[in-house]
């Protein structure tokens, strides 16, 4: 029997050949894949279909939370808990809160975008088939991978090392998982 | 298109003949490297043993109160709010250039932002010494956040002092959150480039298990946009906040309506003073001139001299208002600033912020290193005497004479405030030891390299 693997994976040495081949990879019907890279490449994010990602909705709610729950703090209390009384003046005195009504918006919506962005990439994950490949060392230097995952249903051993091969790599292996 | 292309991109943010590979093993190996150079040690070491004369001076206020200080009435604020302010106007040099200048698509700051922004955490965790230690009972110092408690009172939220406290803390939060975001991919190239298990396992914990992916540059590149955007209008409300402390109350010299831009543009100024201050002995220590080019210092230095500008027509339009607006207490302020005790203070800060820095118009004075860092002392010198005039001269002589009386500082004060700069060395200097002191994903976008060259649109 052989032994399962995580996916094969492609190196490459600039990011103009991993655009490219992630593009054909697309383009030969390949979903399940991922490219890795030492620096943000917009063209990688166009060619994978990445764009729609929730987060700028989980910002924008952890703002208003921030925002009411700062309001709230200071109308309770300003109002209710704690109301003082300095000649008259009305104890909604709303424009004093609005700073710290802005503080608690900027700090929620900061913590929420934190936050968002770990649980969005699924980290901390400490371990992860892909380092198995020891020249992904290199993937935080100065090298660039490509790797179709073996759950991609047109995945198939044989034929994915020679789809990877045609695209004219440094390198491909097998990534253990 | 090719060509079009070629002529609006910048020259070059760094040096040529980088390649990914040198600029991950440049930067990586001031971390990693075993030999430490002697600048380090000494810089360091002098970090350490001001760090012990703050910890002795905190020692003393401890056991005896405020009074080691020169804080005698009127002069109530002295020394701890002026080394406040300054400490956190520092700061916001290192946001100005993490978040305002990504948003603006400056990319030479790709080089600079890391070593700045530690700069900002560090110089608010200073500033946030002052205020706490100037409480008296600074044990009790959780007394200023809102908190269910058996005492059944609660900050007053209309208060300037208040707001002070959550302005000050969400900055601090929200700066190192940005740092540490931006810190994540550097934390797994040194994982993946150190030999040393100890460091792989530290490294590793903290890198979170970044491995680069597509998928997740993409989570993390509008992360990292969203949270400039949030930092940018909270850099600039923190010190506006900050003078609503002065300009809500209603001494003479503070009840102003420009003291707010006045105290962002002064920010500004020294940040990017202490910017410089740090940027030109690292990059010649660590014979980093490939990336911090001396591009990076003339822009720097730009910037010192337009909002060195900005705040000389702060003090031109402070002396004016008080003869235009006909306030006798205000007329009064600025006689006595101008010839009163505290004279040489107020004719110093004018030479230092005013008149030093004309010679920063000259390119000469700009491409020389060494002038550009005794330029960057001077203004950090000058900004922190304009915090001391506003707040001590203001305070000495206000509306009654017979309660006047004159602010002298003890050595208990210098032993504060020199010891917070102890504080500073002692945290930056750990930094660049442990981390990457320049942002080596971002400086790898700088790379001509890094550019994908379409086919099919050319």
């Amino acid at each position: 029997m052989i032994k399962p693997i995580y996916g094969l994976m492609a190196e490459f040495d600039n990011p103009t050949a991993l655009v490219e081949a992630a593009r054909a990879a697309r383009e030969r019907g390949y979903r399940k894949l991922d490219a890795y890279s030492p620096f943000p490449i917009e063209e990688l994010t166009d060619a994978l279909h990445l764009h729609h990602h929730k987060l700028p909705l989980i910002v924008l709610l952890g703002g208003i939370v921030g925002g009411l729950a700062g309001y709230l703090l200071q109308y309770y209390v300003t109002v209710v808990y704690f109301p003082i009384n300095v000649g008259g003046r009305p104890l909604h005195s709303w424009p004093s809160y609005i700073i710290i009504t802005f503080e608690t918006t900027i700090l929620l919506a900061a913590i929420s975008a934190v936050l968002g962005m770990l649980a969005l990439c699924g980290l901390p994950m400490p371990y992860h088939p892909t380092f198995n490949v020891p020249r992904f060392a290199l993937a935080s230097r100065n090298r660039f991978f490509l790797c179709i995952e073996a759950r991609d249903p047109l995945f198939d051993r044989a034929r994915t090392i020679e789809f990877l091969e045609t695209l004219e790599p440094r390198e491909v292996s097998e990534v253990a998982p | 298109m090719a060509d079009e292309q070629n002529v609006h991109r910048p020259k070059t943010d760094i040096a040529p003949g980088y390649t990914f590979g040198t600029v991950t093993d440049q930067i990586a190996s001031v971390v990693l490297t075993k030999r430490t150079p002697i600048f380090w040690f000494i810089s360091f070491g002098a970090g350490l043993v001001l760090l012990l004369l703050f910890l002795l001076a905190v020692g003393v206020l401890f056991a005896k109160g405020t009074g080691i200080w020169g804080l005698r009435t009127p002069v109530m604020w002295g020394f701890a709010i002026t080394n406040f302010v300054w400490w956190i106007g520092i700061g916001h040099a290192g946001t100005l250039i993490s978040a305002i200048l990504l948003l603006l698509n400056q990319r030479w700051r790709n080089s600079i932002n890391r070593f700045a922004e530690a700069m900002t955490l560090f110089a608010v965790a200073c500033a946030g010494m002052f205020p706490i230690l100037h409480l008296g009972r600074p044990w009790l110092a959780y007394w200023l956040f809102p908190y269910p408690n058996t005492m059944g009172v609660q900050p007053n939220f209309r208060s300037p002092l208040v707001w002070d406290v959550f302005a000050v803390s969400t900055y601090a939060t929200v700066s190192a959150l940005f740092w540490y975001v931006g810190l994540m991919p550097d934390l797994a190239t040194l994982r993946d480039r150190t030999h040393n298990r100890v460091a792989r396992f530290a490294y590793g914990i903290l890198a979170m298990g970044w491995r680069g992916s597509a998928r997740h540059w993409s989570v993390y590149e509008t992360a990292s946009l969203l949270l400039a955007g949030l930092a940018t209008p909270l850099v600039l409300s923190v010190h506006t906040v900050v003078s609503f402390d002065f300009t809500i109350a209603i001494v003479p010299g503070w009840h102003t309506t420009f003291l707010p831009p006045y105290f962002v543009a002064g920010a500004i100024y020294s940040g990017f003073a202490m910017v410089l201050a740090l940027a030109i002995p690292l990059r010649s220590v660590y014979g980093l001139q490939g990336l911090i080019t001396d591009r990076h210092l003339d822009n720097s230095a730009k910037v010192m001299l337009a909002t060195g500008l900005i705040v000389a027509y702060a003090y031109i339009l402070e002396t004016f208002s008080a003869w235009y607006g006909g306030n006798t207490y205000e007329q009064a302020m600025v006689w006595h600033r101008m010839t009163g005790p505290y004279a040489v203070s107020y004719w110093s800060l004018m030479l230092c912020n005013i008149l030093a820095p004309q010679a920063l118009w000259f390119k000469k004075v700009r491409s020389n290193p060494v002038l550009l860092f005794i330029s960057a002392i001077v203004v950090l010198v000058g900004m922190w005497l304009e915090r001391y005039v506003i707040i001590v001269s203001s305070l000495a002589q206000d509306f009654l004479p017979s309660s006047w009386s004159i602010f002298h500082a003890t050595r208990w004060d210098w032993a504060t405030y020199i010891g917070t700069i102890g504080l500073f060395l002692f945290l930056f200097f750990l930094f660049i030891r442990l981390l990457p002191m320049i942002s080596i994903f971002e400086v790898r976008t700088l790379l001509p390299a890094a550019k994908v060259e379409e086919e099919a649109e050319s």
